[in-house]
């Protein structure tokens, strides 16, 4: 791009870059990748060249079309639940909502990498490994239950210590703690 | 911290606001990760408190929807309302997306822990592959065709011992722990997706399809790797064939980024000090000065969480899945940390309690297969020798202490072996110097790794065992009973199990 613009000078350069809208450098360096994908890629399509090419796309576009909006709406959702003014009270930290924003998506995270074996979608685990197929939605929801139980005591921690270091202005500071 | 600082330490480019969290209804206070909904109090704020809305400060940047533009484009034709009229309603314009921690130098934190992250994959990925040996012979090739991307394939070597089970463990165990990264850093560029007009010119429509390459061969490296390591073979094709070359489309694809994208990246990561966004709290969060990155949102919502709290939560998620994986291929006590890995838990007990990669079963051995009529063939210059497994135990026994580590990335720590060496065995087919290649056969039926062939400098390693016995018992069926290859740093699958025959100086 721009960066690359290390020719300057001379006719024929302005010219491409006028007509190609980036530098000889920058065309060069496309080019020489495109070939080394072209060659991997007929290699990599041989066999199921409409399945590769499907997964390969769909992957591309699977976390902007599919993830972004799902998570997204879902927060949408927490928002309007909870109500968005949550947001105001713990002005001096974070948010409450992010108490369960995060276990929450690290949760899903978690489900996301490892849903074939939490969801039981491998048929031959056991007879493949010889080990137990059941082990891993019960870790899982588990793990899901720790990461909430430490974001509620971070809240805690959180609320408790906000409300000895910084009474608030309106209200009286003894009533606070129990919020 | 409360109404009266919200106009203090507003970052350059940046206009002053005026203080408004104190008449603002709080449902200003809008996601970061949800952008769609259009907010009320921020639409009703005056134009110049946009930062993104001053076309002279966007030399280069998408031409803004104005709504004069827009009534004049309806009254021309459809295709040059739709060109000149700048971008449909929707995520293609920039105020779309709101998050006020989108921008450049979060996008580059994020690329820079990929920048570092993988090419380690990358190598590690090869050396994989080297592991193998396939430029030994067609059988261990999983990718037959390669061409020239198998320019820099050498002999694997025998030392260390656990070198296999390092770059393979490392490889697996940081594919995982970077994909809250890689989905940090896909989620940080998405106005890009849309970005207006779809195509500017010759070089933005190359560099567009290069992305292509680059995000899809990036998601279909992670997840063709990560189904893998769970079993669960849904991908279309052998998974060493989509891995690999795979990985080769993707890579030319992430040099041209780098290349493009390095200079922004290190400006990007100068403009702010990680020192002091780690310090800065939710309700000090601005966003990034408006630029042409095509990352900050002229119209960002207040930020609900801090750039500290989106790299912590990102760090987290990375935490996390480390804590939940890494214990598979350290193995030992810390296996079963590995809660969520496919490898977190033993087997079973006693002195066969290890991990195995296939069992007897899943490969079609019967018991006649492995019963008393058994025998070990072994080929050579000298002809054919047969062996039972009690003539075998006759012959000198060696031991050694070697570790199982698989392609999936799981390993095991050292275990005992004891058994004839590969070299001792090579001596009687009539190799008494400089034992050659040895093609192994197995008793399984079908599958891939049936039959391999291992290179002379495994066969020479007086550690290469033909082992009948493991941690001072004999070999359990689901380790190869009666008899299996062990060479240190080989591939799990290359450690052929049930063998039943070996030739020396063969390839197939």
């Amino acid at each position: 791009m721009k960066d690359l613009g290390v020719v300057k000078d001379g006719g024929l350069v302005k010219g491409l870059r006028a007509r190609y809208g980036a530098s000889p450098l920058h065309l060069l360096l496309v080019l020489c990748s495109f070939a080394l994908a072209l060659y991997a890629g007929l290699r990599l399509l041989k066999g199921n060249p409409v399945g590769v090419a499907i997964w390969f796309v769909g992957a591309a576009l699977v976390h902007d079309l599919v993830l972004v909006p799902l998570y997204t709406l879902t927060d949408r959702a927490l928002q309007a639940v909870l109500g968005t003014g949550s947001g105001t009270r713990a002005n001096a930290g974070s948010p409450w909502i992010n108490y369960i924003r995060v276990p929450g998506g690290v949760s899903f995270l978690l489900l996301l990498v490892w849903y074939p074996l939490v969801l039981r979608r491998v048929p031959d685990y056991q007879l493949t490994t010889g080990l137990a197929p059941d082990t891993f939605l019960g870790h899982w929801l588990l793990i899901t239950g720790a990461l909430f139980a430490a974001s509620a005591l971070c809240l805690l921690t959180a609320l408790v210590r906000r409300s000895r270091v910084r009474p608030r202005r309106p209200a009286p500071p003894r009533s606070r703690p129990r919020d | 911290m409360d109404a009266d600082d919200s106009g203090e330490d507003v970052p350059p480019g940046v206009p002053d606001v005026p203080p408004r969290r104190a008449n603002v209804p709080a449902e200003e206070n809008a996601d970061a990760a949800a952008e769609e909904n259009p907010q009320p109090a921020a639409e009703s704020r005056p134009a110049a408190e946009r930062p993104g809305d001053d076309p002279a400060a966007h030399p280069g940047a998408d031409p803004r929807p104005a709504n004069r533009a827009q009534r004049d484009s309806a009254r021309g034709t459809r295709v040059r309302a739709a060109l000149t009229a700048g971008p449909p309603p929707g995520p293609a314009r920039p105020e779309f997306w709101r998050s006020p921690l989108r921008g450049p130098w979060l996008t580059s934190v994020f690329g820079l822990i990929l920048l570092i992250g993988i090419p380690v994959m990358f190598v590690t990925g090869l050396l994989s592959y080297a592991a193998y040996n396939p430029d030994l012979a067609p059988i261990n090739d999983q990718t037959p065709n390669k061409g020239w991307l198998g320019f820099y394939l050498f002999s694997w070597p025998t030392d260390p011992s656990w070198l296999y089970r390092l770059t393979q463990g490392v490889h697996v165990t940081l594919g995982v722990v970077l994909v809250p990264v890689l989905l940090a850093k896909l989620w940080s560029v998405i106005p890009k997706l849309f970005s207006w007009p779809p195509v500017r010119n010759a070089a933005h429509a190359l560099e567009r399809l290069s992305l292509l390459l680059l995000v899809g061969g990036a998601l279909f490296e992670f997840v063709t790797g990560l189904l893998n390591i769970e079993l669960h073979y849904i991908f279309p094709g052998s998974f060493y064939t989509l891995h690999f070359y795979g990985a080769w489309v993707f890579i030319g694809a992430f040099v041209v980024h780098i290349a493009f994208r390095i200079p922004v990246m290190t400006r990007s990561l100068r403009s702010r000090r990680l020192r002091t966004e780690l310090r800065t709290s939710v309700s000090e969060t601005r966003p990034e000065p408006a630029d042409d990155s095509g990352l900050v949102s002229p119209r960002p919502a207040a930020a609900t969480m801090s750039r500290r709290g989106a790299l912590g939560a990102v760090g987290l998620g990375s935490l996390v899945l480390f804590a939940v994986t890494a214990g598979q291929s350290i193995g030992g006590s810390l296996r079963r940390t590995a809660l969520l890995a496919p490898h977190g838990q033993e087997p079973g007990p006693g002195p066969n309690g290890f991990q195995i990669n296939k069992t007897a079963a899943s490969v079609g051995i019967r018991a006649a297969d492995i019963g008393a009529n058994w025998r070990l063939v072994v080929r050579g210059p000298s002809g054919e020798h047969t062996f039972t497994r009690e003539q075998l135990l006759l012959l000198p026994q060696h031991s050694a202490a070697l570790p199982i580590a698989c392609v999936e990335g799981w390993s095991t720590s050292d275990q005992h072996w004891s058994g004839v060496r590969l070299r001792d065995l090579a001596a009687m087919a009539g190799y008494r110097e400089d034992p050659p290649e040895v093609f192994v056969d197995s008793a399984e039926r079908g599958g891939s790794f049936s039959s391999t062939v291992l290179r002379a400098n495994q066969v020479r390693d007086s550690r290469s065992l033909l082992a009948l016995h493991v941690n001072g018992v004999d070999l359990s069926p689901d380790h190869g009973y009666p008899a299996r290859v062990i060479v240190p740093d080989n591939p799990g699958v290359h450690n052929t199990k049930w063998v039943t025959s070996l030739t020396f100086g063969a390839t197939a």
